[in-house]
């Protein structure tokens, strides 16, 4: 039985260039107090623009109806378990926001003078030395504006490295369970990519891996637990590999949640990795970004982490742009600030123990929505989960209904869908992530709906092949769109 | 719950990592702390840093006026803790918003696609470089020339990327008196092997750059022209780079608060023909199953979850949640109002710029170089009085050691600008003593 939702009607709204007409107008400004320049005169006719050709205009209240509408759209964690394996979409406390919007956080610019910058730099120098002793890094940058953007820091860093050290290498091996961005990063950084192979237990391949480690491998990318939610138990044996070598082991630290307070990649031979704010320190998704990715290294990397470098001085907090080691800036000014602070406030609100316990609750949480949906769905792997947890969807698609279609169903029980048909190496995988900030009532619900899924799969597969049936939109024709791409508004006469 | 999970305590639960790994001790890490004591710790770091008064910085992050309306709508859960909107049936408010961005970005920009956003303007820029290089495969089109003018910042990203990603960059000069890039040295260095010219406009001086002559020079040589910007409102009175191929931008003037340089959102718009290389999200319109208008994410097969090795771009998520900032301001403005805010931006610019000596005669919008004999003094001085002043220039062009970029907005009054133009007369006068 659906528990958790029934239908309340939701408004149409046209787009906003539907909605304009001449002349509306949603601002004020104030009077000039300076005589008003003529365009023309100043910039030169031929460098003005006659008009926004069909920009919107609409009054204030049609503005913020327009949006909220718009809203109403939506889900988002404020309105229930979000369980996207991977993603790690936990709740995301509103003093974060309080504090980012603080006027002496948020109205200070980036190349104002260091002496009245000095408790922007502290905040930063202290999500540094926090994010070091949560990995058990040396050093740690917040430059990179995203996880993807971490690992290509991370990845330079590492070329960087084995550049000063005669031999860039070649190769950087990738786990065939592995995120997109990790190869993709891997090609942006100038190496080419070797996948490597997973074995029975859902772990690195030993055996294969010393096949694979020659003079010619730079490092290898591993996320650990991995994207199966699964603690790759030989991982001081893979470092012993790699390190024997020359090669390095990088981290990605998309699962650190699941981590934190237990184990700290510093301490099982990893020598640089990134971490994803919005995931293991909640700061939001909101529609996707903005995020950040900082990197944490080994004392031995940390001269090739770019420019520039907070420096403690005589007189307070100093930018060191004097490293000639460094892989250079890999984007303007010092980092997603205002996300820097979101998440020093969650690291502050935890403290040492309370970290630990939001992993621990973490992994209870996925450990039991595995027990609870094992009897309904194959489980991918036997091997003990972590914070996530993977099904096959090799028992319902005997009768016809994939990970897929199960998802879209979730959404018919009031629950956004878990990561669909990822990671790769599982047959119509359903990744499954609950996070901490869930309780027993909402996993409930959630482990009820699936066990129904289920059950509807069996009696009823057409039911579930065509969900979802209860949202304003109706299955969206993703194929038609990228036949024929339309990606923007165009005036119809 | 470990009851049934058959478990006596919470430790059992990673029981499995080798006992090598596990953390044997608690971190080293603060006792956790209670709502208000973490928001008397951020008062008392952001009592720490200047943040009132006026401030003439601006140099790729401006001080604009945020409507209240944008605050109101980002901080809505619906959006603000939503993931990437993958599953298109919840995700229609999301995306009904980016195709609008989309949509308004071509409007602002004269392209003809945009995506739904980078991380910021800095990094957008070696993505659009490596977007050009992708657009002529197989011509080992792989050198780069970049206008001096365009932000040292923004410069130094894409040397970071051109050293790993095998993209030569070369950067070519600029004009002593107008401030302008010297499009003749560009045309000297073009060859067969430059994929692109990049040149900012308004540049890093404020300046506005001949786009129509920069593309005909780039064009000619088979080359792509990537126009960059950095003052979005600027384009509420420019005329849009239309000439160009690529545009890549930084949307920070709409809605964001400086925020210490970040987060910040950039964007990459093209002409149709490379709409397939561009990096990152693109929401298209389609139908649902009853046939209405719905929206959702699409040409996911430039993408690194699909393509993995073989994508455009290792980027994965955009900035949504700044987009959507930049998509509320621009509703909010509108057509005309984006219009008079880039008026009074130009008027107040002018206002100060006609007061002090100017190191260039080109046309500038709202920031401009002022020669100053001493302007870490000036600016000394005018902090005394509580004003930030402008950015002193020797520290990315030593060549300009004497010079500062000053940046008037909406926000700058005629009384704080009287202020800094005394100060700086004063400075004059002192020099010339």
């Amino acid at each position: 039985m659906i528990q958790k939702v029934r239908p309340h009607p939701s408004q149409n709204e046209p787009l906003l260039f539907e909605l304009s007409s001449p002349g509306k107008r949603g601002y004020q400004l104030p009077e000039l107090d300076v005589p008003a320049a003529d365009p023309a005169v100043e910039l030169g006719g031929e460098n003005v623009r006659s008009e926004i050709e069909d920009f919107p205009e609409v009054s204030e209240v049609e503005a913020i109806r327009h949006f909220t509408r718009l809203s109403s759209w939506n889900y988002g964690i404020d309105l229930g378990l979000y369980p996207l394996g991977s993603c790690t979409m936990k709740y995301n406390p509103r003093v974060n926001e309080a504090v980012a919007r603080l006027d002496g956080l948020s109205w200070i610019h980036p190349y104002q003078s260091e002496d009245l910058s000095q408790g922007a730099m502290e905040i930063v120098a202290a999500l540094e030395r926090a994010l070091a002793e949560i990995t058990g890094m040396d050093a740690v940058t917040v430059q990179p504006a995203a996880g993807a953007h971490g690992e290509l820091a991370g990845i330079f860093l590492v070329r960087a490295f084995l550049e000063s050290r005669g031999n860039a290498r070649k190769r950087v091996l990738v786990p065939d369970s592995a995120h997109g961005t990790n190869p993709a990063t891997v090609r942006m950084a100038g190496y080419e990519v070797a996948n490597a192979a997973s074995n029975e237990r859902g772990m690195v391949d030993i055996e294969a891996l010393k096949q694979m480690v020659d003079e010619d491998v730079a490092a290898m990318m591993i996320t650990n637990p991995n994207t199966l939610g699964v603690f790759e138990e030989e991982i001081l044996e893979i470092g012993r590999i790699l390190h024997a070598k020359g090669a390095l082991l990088y981290m990605d630290g998309a699962n650190m949640n699941a981590l934190a307070g237990i184990a700290r990649p510093g301490d099982f031979g990893v020598d640089a990795m990134h971490l994803n704010l919005h995931k293991t320190f909640s700061t939001p998704h909101g529609g996707g970004g903005p995020g950040a990715g900082p990197v944490a290294v080994k004392r031995f990397l940390e001269p090739f982490l770019p420019l520039p470098r907070l420096k403690r001085s005589d007189a307070g907090w100093r930018w060191d742009y004097e490293r000639p080691q460094s892989i250079g800036r890999v984007r303007a000014f010092y980092g997603n600030f205002g996300v820097l602070v979101r998440a020093l406030a969650y690291i502050m609100a935890h403290g040492g123990d309370g970290l630990k316990r939001a992993t621990l609750d973490a992994l209870l949480n996925a450990n039991y929505i595995r027990k609870r949906l094992e009897p309904h769905y194959e489980i991918a792997y036997p091997t003990p989960t972590m914070h996530e947890c993977v099904f096959s969807d090799r028992r319902q698609a005997a009768h016809g209904v994939g990970t897929g279609a199960i998802a879209k169903r979730l959404i018919d029980y009031g629950f956004h869908p878990y990561t669909v048909s990822f990671p790769l190496i599982v047959r119509g995988a359903l990744m499954i992530e609950p996070t901490e900030t869930e309780s027993k009532r909402e996993l409930d619900l959630f482990a009820d709906a699936m066990i129904a899924i289920a059950q509807e799969a069996e009696e009823n597969p057409e039911l579930v092949r065509t969900a979802p049936h209860s949202t304003r939109t109706a299955k969206v024709d993703e194929a038609g769109a990228a036949r024929r791409p339309v990606l923007k508004w165009r005036r119809t006469t | 719950m470990l009851d049934t999970l058959g478990m006596g305590r919470l430790e059992d639960l990673y029981a499995q990592l080798p006992n090598q790994v596990v953390l044997k001790g608690p971190l080293n890490l603060p006792a956790g702390k209670s709502e208000y004591e973490i928001v008397d710790y951020f008062r008392a770091r952001g009592a720490e840093n200047r943040h009132d008064g006026p401030s003439f910085l601006g140099a790729g992050v401006y001080r604009h006026y945020r409507p209240a309306l944008v605050d109101a709508v980002v901080s809505r859960g619906e959006f603000l803790t939503s993931y990437t909107p993958y599953q298109a049936e919840i995700s229609q408010g999301t995306l009904t918003s980016i195709f609008e961005f989309q949509t308004m970005m071509c409007q602002l920009t004269g392209m003809e696609v945009a995506n739904a956003s980078m991380y910021d303007g800095s990094s957008a820029v070696p993505e659009a470089a490596l977007m050009a290089m992708r657009a002529r495969p197989g011509s080992g089109r792989n050198r780069v020339l970049i206008a001096r003018t365009a932000h040292p910042e923004y410069r130094e990203t894409l040397r970071t990327y051109g050293r790993f990603g095998a993209i030569e960059v070369e950067e070519f000069g600029y004009d002593r008196q107008s401030g302008q890039a010297d499009l003749t040295d560009l045309e000297r260095k073009l060859d067969q092997r430059t994929a692109a010219a990049i040149v900012q406009s308004p540049n890093f001086f404020g300046i506005v750059e001949n786009m129509k002559q920069a593309a005909a020079l780039a064009h000619d040589k088979g080359a792509l022209l990537v126009a960059v910007f950095t003052e979005a409102v600027s384009l509420g009175l420019l005329a849009p780079p239309r000439e160009a191929d690529i545009v890549a931008g930084e949307l920070q003037s709409f809605a964001l608060a400086p925020s210490y340089g970040g987060p910040l959102a950039g964007i990459i718009a093209c002409k149709e023909p490379f709409a397939r290389q561009l990096p990152g999200r693109l929401a298209g319109e389609t139908k649902d199953a009853n046939g209405n208008r719905a929206f959702c994410l699409t040409l996911a097969a430039r993408e690194q979850h699909i393509r993995r090795e073989k994508a455009t771009s290792n980027i994965c998520t955009n900035q949504a949640l700044i987009a959507l900032m930049a998509t509320v301001f621009m509703a909010v403005y509108g057509k005309e109002g984006l219009r008079e805010l880039a008026l009074q931006n130009l008027s107040k610019a002018h206002y100060l710029g006609g007061k002090l000596r100017r190191r260039f005669n080109g046309p500038y919008f709202n920031e401009f170089v002022a020669v100053v004999e001493e302007p870490e003094q000036v600016n000394q001085r005018l902090e005394h009085q509580g004003i930030i002043g402008g950015l002193p220039l020797g520290r990315f062009y030593p060549e300009l050691k004497d010079a500062m970029l000053l940046c008037c907005t909406e926000t700058s009054r005629r009384t704080d600008m009287d202020a800094v133009a005394a100060a700086m007369s004063r400075a004059e006068a002192c020099a010339t003593l």
